[in-house]
């Protein structure tokens, strides 16, 4: 009989008034006591809805019933059959949104928690047991994969273990892509996404860094080198910038080069050498993660004030529930139903004030959100030194424009097929690459769907 | 990583070293960039390819030692490695087909000018150089200017080699005497504003090559925008050469200078190098 209970095990955190002043990770994990308490909650339901919500397919009640047995390290195994970052998942996925949204436990209360089990069985996996994995047979056929984020990473993974001899390039220094440069420590430990990576080694996929498809070499030359298919994974791509004036004002930042001085070059420690101003006043423009981030990033520098700036209202957001619970926790001062007019400097070209106007919610756009439209002579001023414009990316050129016959939809994302076969024969691609700035597991389905066409290719051909 | 196997000093404070970067040296053209990382905590900083050998897998870079990167990469000898390098990062210069063009470079800048002169060279182009120093002592490239121009104008701010004055009374009086079709100019900001101010009335075509903050020198930062014609382009994958007639230069001169004091930060700087 499952425990009736109607919420969640708690997750032990760190104090809010204690993490936002380092970059520790926030939540501790469940221990093995606390698993089987959550993992009793769990119906096993016959038609199970959960697993229909996950993009890579984790058999959910079957893991978690393993946890009721104690068989932590058989749980995760079950996870592994079908998600390759079991870990990282189990800290970054939104779960509400897909598997837990799906929970039937959470029409009367809350969903399983199902992202912390599965990270309490991938900690557990990684501290408790021998990480030797069973022989692969190599077939000798080599196949690249551009960019060693979650796409990329799942691709090489699953074709790695089908055999095949994998190279990924990476173009900056160390892997992991959006895991090592987005994501703040605090939320995904690098060490964790190294593990991952070194997993990866050990299933023979070799990583070449510092090399840049699209510049260092092209598409068409990794064909040449005889790679038999290609899988693209190379991410999103540039910063979107608002246009409005004062945008080029010292302490105007994209999202993706505030948190990459901090996350990938380690800017808020001693002894790097990449620098980073310390903010007292921050505004950080957006309302999905990316956002959430490096707010909580900001004040984990120092600063007094960090607003993040939203034109919808809390219910929009397109963040983690989780992320804007602890955004709020930490201090962060959120402004909503506002959106920024103009950046305005001091004389010395710094920013000292962001003025905004107050927005309401009207009819709903073409995305089904309500379109938030300006209220009139509401305008007002935030006194800040620093703006964070988190308000997403569009694709990145490099690749497409360098590859021969490879289309691009309107938007610039690479055209791919229910397969993640793109235009040109031999070559895949997938997750933002492919859809523009989305998620973390979105990106590892899609890579997860490549390497199954990508064999199927392969075979084919021969 | 990636070994240096020359390094020879060119003054004071300008370094040149010779790497060996196979993949980078197949690919590179004139105008093009590496970034570069000296060890496994430093910085990403970009540096212009200043020449290359694609059969040797060699590319030179030299630069500055005047921020705390640069300083640390002075530093390195024949036989030690840089820990990573990466590239060749941004668009190649489009020279276009010009009969008659004047290269231009200001202190450092003449070693990215200096690809620029032997690829107009090369292309048979009637290439005039100016280079511009503060003072004799720290003239670099002159028998490699040389060797690619028609002819070679020295200039030093104090007259203690060459003519004394600015590049840009030099280009004053070529324009006056003759027609040139291209100008390049590469060197610090004001200079690079003063040659487009000199060149704008005359309507010649005139390519400079920006240097703003970057990271990773593949367009995901956008620390390195600059606004041209108006627009916001990123240095690194739509530049770094843009049209001289266009570019904010004051805004870019602006952005420069916002790391200044964490560079400057002598205690930082000196305890980190020497310890």
């Amino acid at each position: 009989m499952a425990d009736m209970s109607p919420l969640k095990v708690k997750m032990p955190e760190l104090d809010p008034q204690i993490r936002n002043k380092n970059f520790c990770e926030v939540a501790l994990g469940y221990t093995s006591e606390m698993a089987v308490a959550e993992a009793n909650r769990c119906l096993q339901c016959k038609n199970p809805l959960c697993v229909s919500g996950c993009p890579v397919n984790v058999q959910i009640p079957d893991f978690i019933k393993l946890i009721t047995e104690g068989n932590f390290e058989g749980a995760y195994l079950k996870i592994k059959e079908t998600n390759s970052l079991p870990a990282i998942c189990g800290r970054v996925c939104p779960q509400e949104r897909q598997c837990e949204g799906k929970c039937v436990r959470a029409i009367k209360g809350e969903s399983v928690a199902i992202g912390r089990l599965e990270r309490f069985v991938a900690d557990y996996y990684r501290e408790n047991c021998n990480t030797n994995t069973s022989k692969i047979t190599p077939n000798g056929r080599k196949v690249a994969v551009v960019g060693s984020g979650p796409a990329g990473l799942t691709c090489a993974s699953d074709l790695a273990k089908l055999g095949y001899d994998v190279t990924i390039f990476e173009a900056f220094h160390t892997s992991g892509g959006v895991l090592v440069y987005g994501i703040p420590e605090f939320r995904l430990p690098k060490a964790i996404v190294a593990e991952e990576i070194k997993g990866l080694e050990d299933l023979g996929v070799k990583i070449q860094n510092n090399v840049v498809v699209g510049k260092t070499i092209t598409v068409d030359e990794i064909i040449d080198m005889g790679y038999e298919a290609v899988f693209i994974g190379s991410g999103a791509g540039l910063p979107m910038f608002m246009g409005i004036d004062g945008e080029a004002s010292l302490g105007v930042y994209s999202a993706n080069e505030f948190l990459t001085r901090i996350n990938l070059m380690k800017a808020y420690l001693e002894d790097y050498d990449t620098p980073i101003k310390t903010p007292n006043s921050v505004a950080v423009v957006g309302g999905g993660n990316v956002a959430m981030d490096a707010a909580r990033c900001a004040k984990r520098l120092g600063a007094e004030h960090v607003y993040i700036v939203y034109r919808r209202g809390e219910e929009e957001m397109p963040a983690r529930k989780e992320e804007i619970h602890h955004a709020k926790e930490e201090g962060i001062e959120f402004v909503l139903l506002a959106n920024p007019k103009r950046i305005l400097a001091n004389d010395k070209g710094e920013v000292s004030e962001l003025e905004c106007i107050k927005m309401e919610l009207g009819e709903p756009d073409a995305s089904g959100r309500r379109r938030p439209v300006e209220v009139e002579n509401s305008e007002f001023l935030l006194r800040v030194d620093s703006v964070i414009m988190a308000l997403g990316t569009s694709p990145n050129p490099l690749i497409s424009k360098t590859t021969q016959g490879i289309e691009t939809n309107r938007r610039g994302c690479l055209v791919v097929d229910e397969n993640m076969q793109t235009t040109k024969s031999g070559v895949y691609a997938g997750g933002d690459a492919v859809t523009g700035a989305a998620t973390i597991i979105l990106a590892m389905g899609a890579g997860k769907i490549a390497a199954k066409s990508i064999d199927e290719f392969l075979k084919a051909k021969n | 990583m990636f070994r240096i196997l020359e390094k020879k000093v060119l003054n004071s404070q300008v370094t040149s070293l010779t790497i060996s970067a196979p993949l980078i040296a197949n690919k590179v053209q004139a105008g093009q960039f590496v970034i570069v990382r000296v060890h496994d905590k430093g910085e990403r900083i970009p540096l212009t390819v200043a020449d290359f050998d694609r059969e040797k897998g060699i590319v030179t870079i030299i630069f500055q030692a005047i921020g705390f990167t640069t300083k640390k990469l002075s530093l390195l000898n024949e036989g030690d490695c840089i820990c990573d390098c990466v590239g060749p990062l941004g668009m190649p210069t489009e020279l276009g087909a010009p009969k008659k063009a004047i290269v231009i470079g200001g202190g450092v800048g003449c070693a990215i000018a200096y690809p620029q002169a032997k690829t107009l060279h090369n292309m048979g182009v009637k290439t005039t150089v100016v280079a511009g120093f503060k003072s004799k002592d720290i003239v670099i490239l002159e028998d490699e200017f040389k060797a690619v121009s028609d002819s070679l104008h020295i200039t030093t701010d104090d007259g203690s080699y060459g003519q004394k004055g600015f590049v840009t009374e030099v280009l004053k009086d070529l324009l006056s005497k003759d027609s040139y079709d291209l100008v390049i100019a590469i060197g610090p900001v004001p200079m690079m504003k003063a040659v487009a101010e000199v060149t704008r009335p005359l309507n010649v075509r005139t390519i400079v090559s920006l240097n703003p903050v970057m990271i990773d020198g593949t367009g995901m930062c956008g620390g390195c925008r600059v606004t041209v014609g108006g627009e916001v382009k990123f240095a690194c994958v739509d530049g770094p050469d843009f049209d001289a007639h266009l570019v904010d230069f004051d805004e870019l001169m602006l952005r420069n200078t916002y790391y200044r004091q964490e560079e400057a930060h002598a205690c930082r700087m000196e305890g980190k190098i020497n310890g």
